[in-house]
């Protein structure tokens, strides 16, 4: 087993809010190893982009703590917190807003490389630039262009290329290649691959695409509502998943296959989610269609097989007997 | 069945400081009443520029509208007046933005982003009236209807999309442009508002425009599909003609391979190879000849013509035969 990279204890980040407050990330606790994909799946709104942010220190946490290689960083300050700032990255969700409109391509690559003083001189940066974009499939045709003038799959070059410049140990990616059509996704996503064998990164790999969820991670987990409800090798998920809400997400996958068009579906009812202020059992009974009393009550994370993590009574249930 | 929508031979481009960007070349699609079409194409093919063309929102001074023309209900849509254009874009045809924040306002309570529109279609109501609608529209796209004082930052990238159809929904057009509307939602999600985009569609016999680059979301809720490579549609047909998979152009083959499959275990994917040919210069033969693993001399000395390889199954390659079995 590789070195665990990143490890968050009970981590919560709350949002305040007029009746309350938003439970985005409740007690979250994972493990993340170097060389290793964790992906992070889960209904749109569930806290996905918080603990990415939560993690990296975009968000200061409510509580809990975040380990990376056992030291726990969220009380790192000045050169300290910088040398592990510069070793954690992330490509955001939305490559719209998250690239400034008044810097061109090549200005926007260099900028980080720049404020972290990682070249030792003028050629050194641009020759970092340049390799990084070629890297990225940025061609220096690009160099002067601005983020407005790009369609959204180069956009989402820019901020990959951006990351990956430092030469960071380990990357958010929110959502990397939603906004990119397949040929180019199948290009990031090898590129991603290829870039964790070659430098042994570590991502958490957020995304609603179950087919490229399962291709490029190691470990699954699945959120609801700011908790973990399943978390599993991934294809223990696939094969052997457990948790209901689990079980409506991967039959809801959409596919080519027309003999498939019209298959069962579970499809979900019943009361939309509202992480303002919940009730202390599954937060998933509301909709599941095996509900029961119990479940009323606080759902643990159950290890039902090996490293197969499940938090419902019922699944623990049936897998002790 | 009628034709709500015709695009014809539309050419658009962009002249940024350097060069001009030929962003659709030729681009030709029929919309019937009550369809809903897919759209799909790699990222710079033109789908969103095809969709600024038809509501007349292209950014003035850098584009330009070169040639073609764009019948929206028989009127001409180029030649619209100020006052027919708000009427169309207003009361007729509403788009659902690929970057949700394009439509929101951040300063505005969300709640109060959708009652607008609300208010702009439906002045009849009262304002307690305009409230439950709110609330009943955000129920059923997901989101708790105590949430709707909040502003854009505070919710999710998914959410904020959700607010996006909302606002597009409620305002119960003929046709919806629909730009990549779901691509930042979870599958069970997104299931839900398809399902509830459909109903609406039907209830209204109103049709639509569904830009993806998830061919899943095309075969299980699409009537039609297109293909869009480099500012042209290349193959166009009923989902079952095109994802039968027997006759196809060689680039929505190219974007059949490169699909992570469920099933499969392979450990890289086949990525179409290069990239799309440059915009600002196009070569005079097929676009996507420097790409395809089947081009002949012909390909790069003539751009080829649509043939009809089945009927209402089109495909530009010259490599197809009419009414025949391709290769
Ligand atoms: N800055 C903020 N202020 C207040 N609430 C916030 C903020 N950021 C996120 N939230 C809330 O936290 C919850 C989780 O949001 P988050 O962005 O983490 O979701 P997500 O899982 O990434 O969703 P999506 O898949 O739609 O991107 C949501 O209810 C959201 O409204
Ligand atoms: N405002 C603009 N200025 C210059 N070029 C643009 C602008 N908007 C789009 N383009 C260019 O036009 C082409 C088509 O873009 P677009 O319609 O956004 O494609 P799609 O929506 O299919 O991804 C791309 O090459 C893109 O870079
Ligand atoms: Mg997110
Ligand atoms: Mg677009």
């Amino acid at each position: 087993m590789s070195e665990v990279l990143i490890e968050t204890r009970n981590l919560k980040k709350y949002f305040p809010h007029k009746l309350g407050q938003v439970h985005a990330v409740d007690d979250v606790s994972l493990r993340i190893c170097a060389g290793q994909t964790l992906g992070v799946v889960g209904e749109s709104g569930c806290g996905k982009s918080t603990l990415g942010r939560a993690i990296i220190r975009l968000h200061q946490p409510t509580s809990g703590e975040v380990l990376y290689k056992g030291e726990n960083i969220l009380n790192l300050k000045g050169r300290d917190w910088r040398r592990v700032q510069t070793q954690m990255q992330m490509i955001f969700q939305d490559p719209y807003s998250s690239l400034n409109p008044r810097m061109s391509v090549k200005q926007l690559i260099t900028e980080p490389l720049r404020v972290n003083h990682v070249a030792a001189n003028k050629a050194e940066l641009e020759e970092r630039v340049r390799s990084t974009m070629e890297l990225c499939g940025l061609p220096d045709r690009y160099d002067n262009v601005y983020p407005h003038e790009m369609d959204g799959g180069r956009r989402q070059r820019v901020g990959l290329a951006r990351a990956l410049a430092l030469n960071p140990e380990f990357i958010v990616c929110d959502e990397p290649v939603s906004a990119l059509d397949v040929s180019i996704q199948a290009q990031i996503l090898n590129l991603l691959m290829d870039l964790q064998e070659s430098r042994n990164l570590s991502y958490m790999f957020i995304t609603h695409d179950l087919c490229v969820v399962r291709h490029i991670s190691h470990q699954i987990m699945v959120m609801y509502m700011g908790q973990v409800v399943e978390y599993a090798p991934t294809d223990e998920i696939f094969e052997n998943h457990a948790h209901p809400y689990t079980a409506a997400l991967l039959s809801a996958i959409p596919t080519t296959d027309l003999s498939r068009r019209n298959r069962e579906r579970v499809v979900l009812k019943g009361e939309v989610s509202n992480p303002i202020n919940p009730k202390p059992g599954c937060r998933f009974a509301p909709r599941c269609p095996y509900a029961s009393e119990k479940c009323n009550e606080p759902q643990n994370l159950t290890e039902i097989a090996p490293n197969h993590f499940v938090a419902c009574h019922e699944c623990a249930k049936q897998a002790g007997g | 069945m009628e034709n709500l929508l015709e695009i014809k031979d539309l050419y658009v481009n962009y002249e940024t400081d350097e060069s001009v960007v030929h962003a659709l070349n030729g681009f030709t699609l029929n919309v019937k009443k009550g369809e809903t079409l897919g759209l799909v194409g790699e990222t710079g093919a033109g789908k969103t520029t095809m969709c600024l063309s038809v509501l007349r929102l292209l950014p003035e001074g850098v584009s330009k509208v070169e040639g073609g023309s764009i019948q929206y209900d028989g009127k001409d849509v180029l030649s619209m007046n100020k006052s027919e254009l708000r009427q169309m874009r207003g009361a007729q045809i509403s788009m659902i933005f690929q970057d949700p924040m394009t439509s929101l306002n951040p300063v505005m309570r969300v709640g109060d982003q959708i009652k607008e529109v609300l208010s702009l279609h439906n002045p009849e109501l009262s304002d307690k009236q305009k409230d439950e609608r709110v609330d009943d529209i955000l129920k059923l796209v997901g989101i708790s209807p105590d949430r709707k004082d909040q502003f854009p930052h505070q919710f999710s990238g998914g959410m904020k999309q959700r607010v996006v159809i909302a606002m597009a929904l409620v305002a119960e057009p003929q046709l919806l442009l629909a730009d990549e509307p779901t691509t930042a939602l979870d599958v069970t999600i997104q299931a839900q508002i398809l399902a509830l985009m459909k109903q609406l569609k039907e209830k209204f016999d109103s049709s639509m425009i569904l830009i993806t680059h998830d061919l899943g979301i095309v075969a299980e809720f699409c009537d039609s599909v297109a293909i869009v490579y480099a500012g042209e549609v290349i193959e166009t047909g009923s989902i079952e003609q095109v994802f039968e998979r027997t006759k196809n152009h060689p680039y929505t083959e190219g974007l059949f391979n490169c699909i992570p499959d469920l099933t499969s275990h392979a450990a890289r994917l086949t990525p179409i190879p290069g990239y799309m040919a440059d915009p600002t210069n196009l070569p005079t033969g097929c676009k996507f000849a420097d790409r395809c693993g089947r081009c002949i001399d012909k390909c790069r000395q003539a751009a080829p013509e649509m043939v009809e390889v089945d009927p209402g199954h089109f495909v530009k390659c010259n490599q197809m035969e009419k009414g025949g079995s391709g290769l």
